[in-house]
Protein backbone atom coordinates (compact mmCIF):
# COMPACT_ATOMS: atom_id res chain seq x y z
CA UNK A 1 0.00 0.00 0.00
CA UNK A 2 2.31 2.52 -1.14
CA UNK A 3 1.87 5.81 -3.42
CA UNK A 4 5.47 5.78 -4.32
CA UNK A 5 4.58 2.28 -5.95
CA UNK A 6 6.92 -0.44 -7.32
CA UNK A 7 9.78 2.36 -7.83
CA UNK A 8 9.16 2.42 -3.66
CA UNK A 9 8.28 -0.99 -3.06
CA UNK A 10 11.55 -2.89 -5.31
CA UNK A 11 14.01 -2.19 -2.56
CA UNK A 12 12.32 -4.19 0.09
CA UNK A 13 11.10 -7.16 -1.97
CA UNK A 14 14.03 -8.06 -4.33
CA UNK A 15 14.55 -11.90 -3.25
CA UNK A 16 11.00 -13.12 -1.77
CA UNK A 17 9.67 -16.32 -3.87
CA UNK A 18 6.05 -14.94 -3.27
CA UNK A 19 3.90 -12.89 -5.77
CA UNK A 20 4.01 -8.88 -4.83
CA UNK A 21 1.97 -6.87 -6.10
CA UNK A 22 1.93 -2.59 -5.66
CA UNK A 23 -1.47 -0.99 -4.64
CA UNK A 24 -0.59 2.99 -5.07
CA UNK A 25 -4.42 3.61 -4.48
CA UNK A 26 -5.04 1.78 -1.40
CA UNK A 27 -7.40 -0.65 -2.61
CA UNK A 28 -6.52 -2.81 0.24
CA UNK A 29 -8.27 -0.35 2.29
CA UNK A 30 -11.49 0.19 0.26
CA UNK A 31 -11.54 -3.26 -0.33
CA UNK A 32 -11.11 -5.06 3.23
CA UNK A 33 -10.58 -1.92 5.67
CA UNK A 34 -6.60 -1.76 6.12
CA UNK A 35 -6.06 1.29 8.27
CA UNK A 36 -2.28 0.52 9.26
CA UNK A 37 0.46 -2.00 7.98
CA UNK A 38 1.64 -4.55 8.51
CA UNK A 39 -1.72 -6.39 8.26
CA UNK A 40 -2.45 -9.80 7.05
CA UNK A 41 -5.84 -10.70 5.52
CA UNK A 42 -6.35 -15.09 5.54
CA UNK A 43 -8.01 -16.25 1.96
CA UNK A 44 -8.89 -20.21 1.39
CA UNK A 45 -8.68 -22.45 -1.00
CA UNK A 46 -12.05 -21.73 -2.63
CA UNK A 47 -11.21 -17.37 -2.19
CA UNK A 48 -13.15 -17.27 0.85
CA UNK A 49 -12.12 -14.66 2.87
CA UNK A 50 -11.21 -16.36 6.87
CA UNK A 51 -9.59 -13.46 8.84
CA UNK A 52 -10.30 -9.97 7.64
CA UNK A 53 -7.46 -7.85 8.34
CA UNK A 54 -5.67 -7.57 11.70
CA UNK A 55 -2.15 -6.78 12.96
CA UNK A 56 0.43 -8.86 11.18
CA UNK A 57 4.02 -8.44 12.40
CA UNK A 58 6.04 -11.78 10.84
CA UNK A 59 8.76 -11.16 13.43
CA UNK A 60 9.53 -8.64 16.13
CA UNK A 61 11.19 -6.10 13.45
CA UNK A 62 15.21 -5.67 13.16
CA UNK A 63 15.09 -2.07 13.63
CA UNK A 64 14.01 -2.28 17.24
CA UNK A 65 17.27 -3.70 18.40
CA UNK A 66 19.34 -1.98 16.71
CA UNK A 67 21.98 -0.34 18.75
CA UNK A 68 21.64 3.35 19.15
CA UNK A 69 24.32 3.85 21.96
CA UNK A 70 27.07 2.15 19.48
CA UNK A 71 29.36 4.97 17.30
CA UNK A 72 29.99 2.17 14.87
CA UNK A 73 25.72 1.38 14.42
CA UNK A 74 24.74 4.74 14.26
CA UNK A 75 28.44 5.76 11.67
CA UNK A 76 27.01 3.19 9.75
CA UNK A 77 23.42 4.23 9.02
CA UNK A 78 22.15 7.02 6.68
CA UNK A 79 21.54 10.17 9.41
CA UNK A 80 17.58 10.18 7.87
CA UNK A 81 17.44 6.21 9.40
CA UNK A 82 19.06 7.48 12.69
CA UNK A 83 16.82 10.00 13.34
CA UNK A 84 13.60 8.15 12.28
CA UNK A 85 14.96 5.20 14.68
CA UNK A 86 15.32 7.36 17.71
CA UNK A 87 11.96 8.59 17.56
CA UNK A 88 10.41 5.12 16.82
CA UNK A 89 12.25 2.93 19.16
CA UNK A 90 10.77 4.60 22.57
CA UNK A 91 7.78 3.68 21.33
CA UNK A 92 8.04 0.38 20.12
CA UNK A 93 7.95 -1.33 23.45
CA UNK A 94 4.14 -0.43 24.10
CA UNK A 95 2.88 -1.40 21.08
CA UNK A 96 1.28 -4.47 20.72
CA UNK A 97 3.30 -6.32 17.78
CA UNK A 98 2.77 -9.62 19.33
CA UNK A 99 4.39 -11.68 16.09
CA UNK A 100 4.95 -15.60 17.79
CA UNK A 101 1.07 -15.40 18.44
CA UNK A 102 0.35 -14.40 15.02
CA UNK A 103 2.83 -16.77 12.93
CA UNK A 104 1.87 -19.16 15.31
CA UNK A 105 -1.91 -19.00 14.74
CA UNK A 106 -0.97 -19.08 10.44
CA UNK A 107 1.43 -22.15 11.06
CA UNK A 108 -1.92 -24.31 12.53
CA UNK A 109 -4.05 -22.77 9.60
CA UNK A 110 -1.44 -24.08 6.97
CA UNK A 111 -1.55 -27.02 8.83
CA UNK A 112 -4.65 -27.74 9.51
CA UNK A 113 -6.62 -25.94 7.32
CA UNK A 114 -10.43 -25.59 7.46
CA UNK A 115 -10.27 -27.72 11.11
CA UNK A 116 -7.82 -24.86 12.59
CA UNK A 117 -9.76 -22.93 15.29
CA UNK A 118 -8.14 -20.02 14.06
CA UNK A 119 -10.32 -19.96 10.78
CA UNK A 120 -13.52 -18.07 11.20
CA UNK A 121 -17.17 -18.41 10.22
CA UNK A 122 -18.14 -15.82 7.38
CA UNK A 123 -20.79 -14.24 9.62
CA UNK A 124 -17.79 -13.75 11.79
CA UNK A 125 -15.27 -12.54 9.40
CA UNK A 126 -17.80 -9.64 8.32
CA UNK A 127 -18.64 -8.85 11.92
CA UNK A 128 -14.41 -8.27 12.79
CA UNK A 129 -14.17 -6.30 9.63
CA UNK A 130 -14.36 -2.58 10.74
CA UNK A 131 -17.48 -0.52 10.71
CA UNK A 132 -17.69 1.69 7.68
CA UNK A 133 -20.13 4.77 8.54
CA UNK A 134 -20.58 7.09 5.51
CA UNK A 135 -17.96 9.61 7.08
CA UNK A 136 -15.41 6.59 6.08
CA UNK A 137 -16.60 5.77 2.86
CA UNK A 138 -16.09 9.78 2.30
CA UNK A 139 -12.91 9.25 2.94
CA UNK A 140 -11.89 6.67 0.95
CA UNK A 141 -13.37 8.59 -2.20
CA UNK A 142 -11.08 11.63 -0.27
CA UNK A 143 -7.80 9.74 -0.13
CA UNK A 144 -8.35 8.07 -3.93
CA UNK A 145 -8.45 11.90 -5.58
CA UNK A 146 -5.79 12.77 -2.85
CA UNK A 147 -3.50 9.65 -4.56
CA UNK A 148 -4.68 10.67 -7.81
CA UNK A 149 -3.49 14.46 -8.25
CA UNK A 150 0.05 13.04 -6.63
CA UNK A 151 -0.03 10.39 -8.95
CA UNK A 152 -0.86 12.61 -11.89
CA UNK A 153 1.75 15.21 -10.91
CA UNK A 154 -0.12 17.19 -8.91
CA UNK A 155 1.32 16.94 -5.42
CA UNK A 156 0.09 20.13 -4.40
CA UNK A 157 -3.54 20.06 -4.97
CA UNK A 158 -3.63 16.56 -3.31
CA UNK A 159 -2.59 17.69 0.49
CA UNK A 160 -6.49 19.05 0.01
CA UNK A 161 -7.79 15.69 -0.34
CA UNK A 162 -5.34 13.42 2.14
CA UNK A 163 -6.27 16.38 4.61
CA UNK A 164 -9.99 15.97 4.07
CA UNK A 165 -9.52 12.03 4.43
CA UNK A 166 -7.85 12.85 7.97
CA UNK A 167 -10.66 14.42 8.98
CA UNK A 168 -13.08 12.50 7.66
CA UNK A 169 -11.64 9.35 9.49
CA UNK A 170 -8.98 10.42 11.67
CA UNK A 171 -7.94 6.81 13.65
CA UNK A 172 -6.56 5.69 10.15
CA UNK A 173 -2.46 5.37 10.20
CA UNK A 174 -2.44 4.24 6.85
CA UNK A 175 -3.71 7.92 5.24
CA UNK A 176 -2.24 9.80 7.73
CA UNK A 177 1.34 8.08 7.26
CA UNK A 178 1.01 7.87 3.46
CA UNK A 179 0.22 11.48 3.34
CA UNK A 180 2.76 12.76 5.94
CA UNK A 181 5.72 10.84 3.80
CA UNK A 182 5.00 12.42 0.35
CA UNK A 183 5.79 15.29 1.84
CA UNK A 184 8.22 14.57 4.15
CA UNK A 185 9.67 10.49 4.21
CA UNK A 186 10.31 11.27 8.08
CA UNK A 187 6.85 12.31 8.96
CA UNK A 188 7.63 14.95 10.90
CA UNK A 189 5.75 18.38 11.38
CA UNK A 190 5.25 20.16 8.24
CA UNK A 191 2.99 23.40 7.05
CA UNK A 192 0.55 20.87 5.25
CA UNK A 193 -1.05 18.93 7.93
CA UNK A 194 -1.90 19.40 11.58
CA UNK A 195 -0.50 16.13 12.41
CA UNK A 196 2.84 14.37 12.39
CA UNK A 197 4.07 10.72 13.32
CA UNK A 198 5.24 11.18 16.44
CA UNK A 199 3.49 13.75 18.11
CA UNK A 200 -0.18 11.60 17.16
CA UNK A 201 1.52 8.51 18.54
CA UNK A 202 1.99 10.28 21.57
CA UNK A 203 -1.15 11.67 21.58
CA UNK A 204 -3.55 8.68 21.18
CA UNK A 205 -0.68 6.16 23.18
CA UNK A 206 1.82 3.59 21.18
CA UNK A 207 -0.16 0.92 23.16
CA UNK A 208 -3.10 2.09 20.79
CA UNK A 209 -0.94 2.15 17.96
CA UNK A 210 -2.13 -1.58 16.78
CA UNK A 211 -5.57 -3.28 17.60
CA UNK A 212 -4.62 -5.64 20.19
CA UNK A 213 -4.92 -9.78 18.26
CA UNK A 214 -7.56 -11.48 18.90
CA UNK A 215 -7.08 -14.69 17.48
CA UNK A 216 -9.49 -16.81 19.52
CA UNK A 217 -13.23 -16.92 17.44
CA UNK A 218 -16.14 -15.09 19.00
CA UNK A 219 -19.05 -16.77 17.50
CA UNK A 220 -19.64 -20.33 17.98
CA UNK B 1 -12.84 5.05 -8.61
CA UNK B 2 -11.39 7.96 -10.04
CA UNK B 3 -13.76 9.13 -13.00
CA UNK B 4 -12.98 12.43 -15.21
CA UNK B 5 -17.06 12.71 -16.35
CA UNK B 6 -19.49 12.04 -14.27
CA UNK B 7 -21.27 9.35 -17.11
CA UNK B 8 -19.19 6.64 -17.50
CA UNK B 9 -19.30 3.52 -19.74
CA UNK B 10 -20.77 0.66 -18.15
CA UNK B 11 -17.94 -1.82 -18.98
CA UNK B 12 -15.68 0.47 -16.67
CA UNK B 13 -17.90 0.67 -13.91
CA UNK B 14 -17.90 -3.20 -13.90
CA UNK B 15 -14.62 -3.49 -13.96
CA UNK B 16 -14.17 -1.14 -11.03
CA UNK B 17 -17.28 -1.83 -8.79
CA UNK B 18 -18.01 -5.55 -10.01
CA UNK B 19 -21.47 -3.63 -10.64
CA UNK B 20 -23.45 -4.30 -14.01
CA UNK B 21 -25.95 -1.56 -15.11
CA UNK B 22 -28.71 -2.63 -17.59
CA UNK B 23 -31.44 -0.58 -18.96
CA UNK B 24 -33.95 -1.39 -15.46
CA UNK B 25 -31.13 -0.91 -12.54
CA UNK B 26 -28.10 -1.79 -11.71
CA UNK B 27 -27.11 -5.63 -10.52
CA UNK B 28 -24.63 -6.90 -8.19
CA UNK B 29 -25.01 -10.77 -7.63
CA UNK B 30 -27.96 -11.33 -6.37
CA UNK B 31 -28.60 -7.56 -5.55
CA UNK B 32 -30.15 -5.48 -7.63
CA UNK B 33 -31.13 -1.92 -7.84
CA UNK B 34 -33.39 0.11 -10.04
CA UNK B 35 -31.65 3.31 -11.32
CA UNK B 36 -33.60 6.67 -12.30
CA UNK B 37 -35.19 7.23 -15.79
CA UNK B 38 -32.23 8.52 -18.08
CA UNK B 39 -29.23 7.39 -16.25
CA UNK B 40 -28.58 4.81 -18.86
CA UNK B 41 -27.36 6.79 -22.57
CA UNK B 42 -25.45 5.70 -25.18
CA UNK B 43 -24.25 3.02 -23.17
CA UNK B 44 -22.72 5.64 -19.75
CA UNK B 45 -24.08 5.68 -16.70
CA UNK B 46 -24.84 8.46 -14.47
CA UNK B 47 -22.35 8.49 -11.70
CA UNK B 48 -24.46 10.57 -9.62
CA UNK B 49 -27.62 8.32 -9.53
CA UNK B 50 -25.93 5.36 -9.27
CA UNK B 51 -23.92 6.54 -6.03
CA UNK B 52 -26.99 8.00 -4.66
CA UNK B 53 -28.78 4.43 -5.05
CA UNK B 54 -25.62 2.26 -3.89
CA UNK B 55 -25.36 4.12 -0.56
CA UNK B 56 -21.65 5.59 -1.67
CA UNK B 57 -20.42 8.90 -1.52
CA UNK B 58 -19.34 10.86 -4.94
CA UNK B 59 -16.97 13.41 -4.20
CA UNK B 60 -16.43 15.84 -6.91
CA UNK B 61 -12.89 18.43 -7.59
CA UNK B 62 -14.15 21.18 -9.74
CA UNK B 63 -10.96 22.36 -10.05
CA UNK B 64 -9.52 19.40 -11.46
CA UNK B 65 -12.66 17.84 -13.11
CA UNK B 66 -12.02 14.31 -10.96
CA UNK B 67 -14.83 12.45 -9.57
CA UNK B 68 -14.33 9.89 -6.91
CA UNK B 69 -16.85 7.06 -6.15
CA UNK B 70 -16.10 5.95 -2.70
CA UNK B 71 -17.03 1.94 -1.09
CA UNK B 72 -20.80 1.32 0.43
CA UNK B 73 -21.15 3.39 3.91
CA UNK B 74 -23.03 2.83 6.62
CA UNK B 75 -22.14 -0.63 6.88
CA UNK B 76 -18.84 -2.44 7.44
CA UNK B 77 -16.04 -2.65 5.58
CA UNK B 78 -16.26 -6.19 4.66
CA UNK B 79 -20.06 -6.56 3.09
CA UNK B 80 -19.08 -10.11 2.39
CA UNK B 81 -16.22 -13.04 2.80
CA UNK B 82 -15.98 -13.64 -0.66
CA UNK B 83 -12.33 -12.10 -1.46
CA UNK B 84 -12.88 -9.38 -4.49
CA UNK B 85 -11.28 -9.81 -7.84
CA UNK B 86 -8.67 -8.06 -7.15
CA UNK B 87 -6.55 -7.07 -9.72
CA UNK B 88 -3.02 -4.92 -9.25
CA UNK B 89 0.20 -4.76 -11.63
CA UNK B 90 3.43 -6.34 -10.27
CA UNK B 91 6.70 -4.80 -9.35
CA UNK B 92 7.69 -5.20 -13.41
CA UNK B 93 3.50 -3.85 -14.54
CA UNK B 94 2.08 -7.08 -14.88
CA UNK B 95 -1.43 -7.29 -13.67
CA UNK B 96 -1.74 -10.16 -11.13
CA UNK B 97 -5.53 -11.14 -10.39
CA UNK B 98 -5.83 -12.37 -6.57
CA UNK B 99 -8.15 -15.20 -8.63
CA UNK B 100 -4.91 -16.30 -10.09
CA UNK B 101 -4.23 -17.91 -6.54
CA UNK B 102 -7.12 -19.85 -6.27
CA UNK B 103 -6.55 -23.64 -4.87
CA UNK B 104 -4.29 -22.07 -2.56
CA UNK B 105 -4.41 -20.59 1.04
CA UNK B 106 -3.46 -16.98 0.82
CA UNK B 107 -1.95 -14.78 3.37
CA UNK B 108 -2.15 -10.84 1.92
CA UNK B 109 0.69 -9.06 3.85
CA UNK B 110 0.13 -5.48 3.34
CA UNK B 111 2.41 -3.26 3.95
CA UNK B 112 4.73 -0.25 2.56
CA UNK B 113 7.46 1.76 2.52
CA UNK B 114 6.88 4.71 4.42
Amino acid sequence: MDAGGAQAAARFAADVDFPVVVDSSHRLGELFGVVNVPAGIWIDEQGVVVRPPETAYPARPTFADIDLDDPAVVASLPAEAVSRLRMVQPHLARMRLDPEAYVAALRDWVAQGAASRFVLSAQEVLERSRPRPLEQAQAAAAFALGEHLHATGRSDAAIRWFRESHRLQPDNWTYRRQAWSLVDPSQGPTEHYDGDWLSDVQREGAENYYEPLDLEPRLA
Amino acid sequence: MISTTPRVPVAELARETGWEVKAQGACRGEQCVPLPAGSLVDGRVDLPAFAERTGRPLLHDAEHGLWSLGPQGGGRAMTTAQAPDLLLPTLTGEPFPLSALRGKKVLIAAWASW
